[in-house]
């Protein structure tokens, strides 16, 4: 086997250990922490024509910086980038939120369910997460245009005379994000409840407590984790979803994803494009920090 | 009281995950190029996607980037689940946040910063050119992560009392490795291929950033048609794709259920041929 011999030829350098820890650590790093600092670079460099300016410069012995920070002063000035940014947390929380009112009572009745039937209840759900995002989009396009599925059978079925509009709206960018991300919410939710200790809910009806109580005061607490890791996998990639509001969204619709695209691909600015970046990876990085601390608590325990 | 409302949300629930798959795959049999407007039954649009060469070109660039780009994720997938799960070391904590990273960051900040270093990094050498290997490097670090979750928590419910028996019976590690620990994770390496390959088949915004000339993936074929409005060649891509994909999910939890009802009929086997 190749790891074998890679193995056996790293072995006086390398243990084991070092060896399975290294491998990872390495490719990650490359791809993760090496882009970002390339990208700050570049959000703080003056553009030329279609290339970076670099940041320093060591000639006769003395070192020059420089920075530019007209990128950022820019953004937060401009006012329809702070409305952008803004609007796009909007959309996330609105997502995050319908997502939990569908996705909870869902996973609830799913982990509730009788057992033989939740793989196939499970599959149900992931069938759809399997099947191609863009086209599923892409069809809510063909369901909710003026001339669509959804107009044309409320005028065939004579609710409606003229069809009303529906597409490129806020109402079908939030169906489609929500239909996007729901099954996002639902399987770390039905994970977290179908280990729920059901006698602890029994204990509380033995002693009197209402199902609704029971449901607010015990399962709703104890599923807090799973309520964290769904909200925090929904919201994060809504902050900077690009492909749902360029298909479904308004030309009004203000979105971080598309200026992005837009100042990267149209405008060629990189160095916007950079900052508008970074920008976004700053609003995201305290529900990242919270969605890292759940997802290392699933480490504890099983290393010692 | 419960029990109805809950099958009716249920329901519910179902049919808006499903309408517009069903919806997708009906309007592909339609004769009118109005897509939206149902005239009569047809299947024409598979016989004209047949000579869509544009499509037929992203089909195979896809595939093939989906099949390496699994492989890949696997294989570093597999080493991030090992070194997060099985050791306990300095920069466990950066480890597990790289590993996290790609799950939840939005596609464009991905897209953009790989592109990026790329761009540095062929200033720097004059290589690697936009292209295939450019995409098949994005596609594999968002893998790395979703395959490390799935081996992650086939490692963690594993026994590692067999894992300590083989090594007592005088295994070296690698040979624990792949006597023991290898075959008891296959189901869910087998899982996380699947998993990754989808994810590479489907990925539109990093293939953006990522594409050069002549490296035009089937989403990117999809998006820039659905772009433009509605197409009955994309309606019957779509029904195509749902039948693959049906098809393969149905097969493959068939197969993973029996390998489970297998293991445990092992279990009791050898659980009998102990006591006997």
């Amino acid at each position: 086997m190749m790891i074998e011999k890679m193995h056996s030829f790293l072995k006086p350098y390398l243990t084991g250990r070092q060896f399975v820890i290294s491998v990872p650590f390495l490719w990650l790093f490359l791809l993760t922490a090496a882009p970002i600092f390339i990208v700050l670079r570049i959000s703080l460099s003056e553009m030329d024509i279609a290339s970076v300016a670099n940041l320093w410069t060591w000639a006769e012995n003395t070192l020059t910086l420089k920075i530019n920070l007209s990128k950022y002063l820019f953004i937060l000035h401009d006012e329809l980038y702070v409305k952008t940014f803004i609007s796009s947390i909007g959309y996330a929380l609105e997502n995050t939120f319908f997502c939990l009112i569908l996705g909870y009572p869902f996973a609830y009745f799913m982990a509730r369910a009788k057992t033989h039937l939740r793989p196939m209840l499970l599959m149900l759900v992931m069938l759809p997460f399997w099947t191609s995002f863009l086209l599923r989009i892409y069809a809510w396009k063909t369901l909710l245009e003026d001339n669509g599925v959804i107009n044309n059978f409320l005028i065939w079925s004579g609710l409606i005379h003229q069809p009303i509009q529906i597409m490129h709206t806020q109402f079908s960018l939030m169906i489609g994000m929500v239909y996007a991300y729901l099954p996002f919410m639902i399987l770390p939710l039905y994970s977290n409840l179908v280990k729920m200790d059901t006698r602890l809910l029994e204990a509380a009806a033995d002693l009197g407590t209402s199902p609704w109580k029971t449901f607010w005061l015990m399962t709703v607490p104890l599923s807090k984790q799973g309520i964290i890791a769904g909200s925090m996998l929904v919201f994060i990639p809504t902050v900077g979803e690009y492909v749902i509001p360029e298909l479904l969204g308004g030309p009004q619709t203000l979105n971080i994803g598309r200026v992005l695209w837009d100042e990267f691909f149209s405008n060629n600015d990189w160095s916007m494009a950079s900052a508008v970046a970074i920008v976004m990876v700053l609003l995201i990085l305290l529900p990242m920090a919270i969605f890292n601390k759940y997802q290392s608590k699933s480490y504890e325990g099983i290393t010692s | 009281m419960t029990n109805t409302f809950g099958r009716s949300w249920m329901i519910a629930v179902y049919l808006f995950l499903y309408i517009p798959i069903i919806t997708l795959v009906v309007f592909s049999f339609n004769g009118s190029p109005l897509v939206t407007v149902w005239s009569e039954f047809t299947l024409k649009w598979y016989g004209k996607l047949a000579q869509d060469r544009e499509i037929i070109a992203g089909v195979i660039l896809s595939l093939k980037l989906a099949f390496l780009s699994g492989m890949l994720s696997v294989l570093f997938g597999t080493f991030t689940a090992f070194a997060l799960v099985r050791y306990r070391f300095r920069g466990h904590t950066l480890l597990s946040s790289m590993a996290n990273m790609p799950l939840v960051m939005p596609d464009v900040l991905v897209g953009l910063s790989l592109l990026l270093m790329l761009v540095s990094l062929q200033r720097w050498l004059g290589y690697p050119e936009r292209g295939l290997l450019t995409i098949l490097l994005g596609h594999a670090f968002l893998g790395t992560a979703y395959a490390a979750v799935v081996v992650v928590s086939r490692l963690r419910e594993m026994d590692s009392k067999l894992e300590e028996a083989a090594m007592d019976l005088g295994c070296k590690p690698f040979q624990v490795f792949t006597l023991v620990t290898f075959p008891l994770i296959v189901p869910a390496l087998v899982s996380a291929f699947l998993l990754t390959f989808t994810l590479s088949f489907d990925d539109v915004v990093l293939s953006a950033f990522l594409s050069g000339p002549g490296s035009t993936t089937l989403p990117l074929v999809i998006f820039s048609r659905a772009r433009l409005g509605l197409s009955p060649s994309i309606n019957a891509v779509a029904a195509v794709t749902i039948a693959v994909v049906s098809i393969a999910v149905i097969v493959s939890s068939i197969y993973q259920s029996r390998a489970e009802k297998q293991r445990m009929r092992e279990i009791a086997q050898a659980y009998n041929d102990g006591n006997q």
